[in-house]
């Protein structure tokens, strides 16, 4: 029987992997696409021929990887954990995404990007306070 | 009228996905083992139970209405509104999971979905 101390410690680990996962799949996924550019067209020959482009890239697979691992260890800690829970602590990805889209991708990060990062670090920190499981374990 | 239809399909349906696949693990039952083989076993349990299934089909719908709706909506308008995701989804687990929300996570959440709603704005 886990102690409620190492049911926090493993939630938060997957929380994180969870967050982490998410938005450096959405980041990497950006690139690839970015490096893509527009569709040149919407005719059947020339969507086939942008599909296997897209997934000749490297930038497009390792963002599917990383999407893949966050969607597992979604799963995972919904084993356990409550979706209430998982869905909010989750959005630390979206601070994370203005900090690695700087970063990476060089975009610029605005006053109101802060703003909103600083309101979901908060939220997060709120709901990291409840119990992560309020149904019964399992 | 178009752009709320969609954008409603996309809350509602990705919400409810993810609640449904929810439920899914919660009938695995809390995973302890994480070694690899022992994870892949839990995956090929969950992705024989019904459950799961309909979560994955709803999370596509969801994903695919959201391209749609891209395609002549304000990204900036559409991005955002999708935050309302949170509070629907915090509505969907108390109803539909019997989770326990106490007032203290319904800030948390409130809070978080500001937050994403304010980072997506461009």
């Amino acid at each position: 029987m886990a102690s409620s101390k190492s049911l926090l410690l493993k939630t938060c680990v997957l929380v994180l992997l969870v967050a982490v996962f998410n938005s450096v799949g959405n980041v990497l996924l950006a690139k690839g696409m970015r490096q893509m550019g527009e569709t040149p067209g919407w005719s059947l020959d020339i969507l086939g021929i942008y599909f296997v482009r897209t997934f000749s890239s490297v930038w497009v697979w390792l963002g599917i990887g990383c999407l893949m691992l966050f969607f597992v260890s979604y799963l995972l800690v919904l084993s356990w954990a409550d979706y209430s829970y998982v869905m909010p602590a989750a959005a630390a990805g979206y601070a994370l995404v203005p900090l690695l889209g700087h970063y990476l991708l060089g975009e610029a990060v605005t006053l109101r990007h802060w703003v909103g990062v600083a309101f979901i670090c908060l939220g997060v920190a709120i709901v990291g306070r409840t119990p992560p499981s309020t149904t019964g374990r399992g | 009228m178009r752009t709320f239809i969609f954008l409603a399909i996309v809350v509602f349906a990705g919400t409810g996905g993810e609640i449904a696949a929810t439920h899914a693990m919660k009938r695995i039952g809390e995973v302890k083992d994480f070694a690899p083989r022992a994870v892949l076993g839990v995956l090929g349990r969950a992705f024989r139970l019904g459950w799961l299934w309909v979560g994955l089909a709803l999370m596509a719908l969801a994903f695919f209405s959201l391209l749609a709706l891209l395609s002549w909506a304000d990204v900036s308008f559409v991005v955002p509104a999708t935050a309302l995701s949170y509070v629907v989804g915090a509505l969907g687990a108390k109803i539909l999971l019997g989770e326990r929300l106490g007032p203290e996570r319904w800030a948390g959440i409130l809070l978080v979905c500001i937050g994403v709603a304010v980072v997506c704005t461009r």
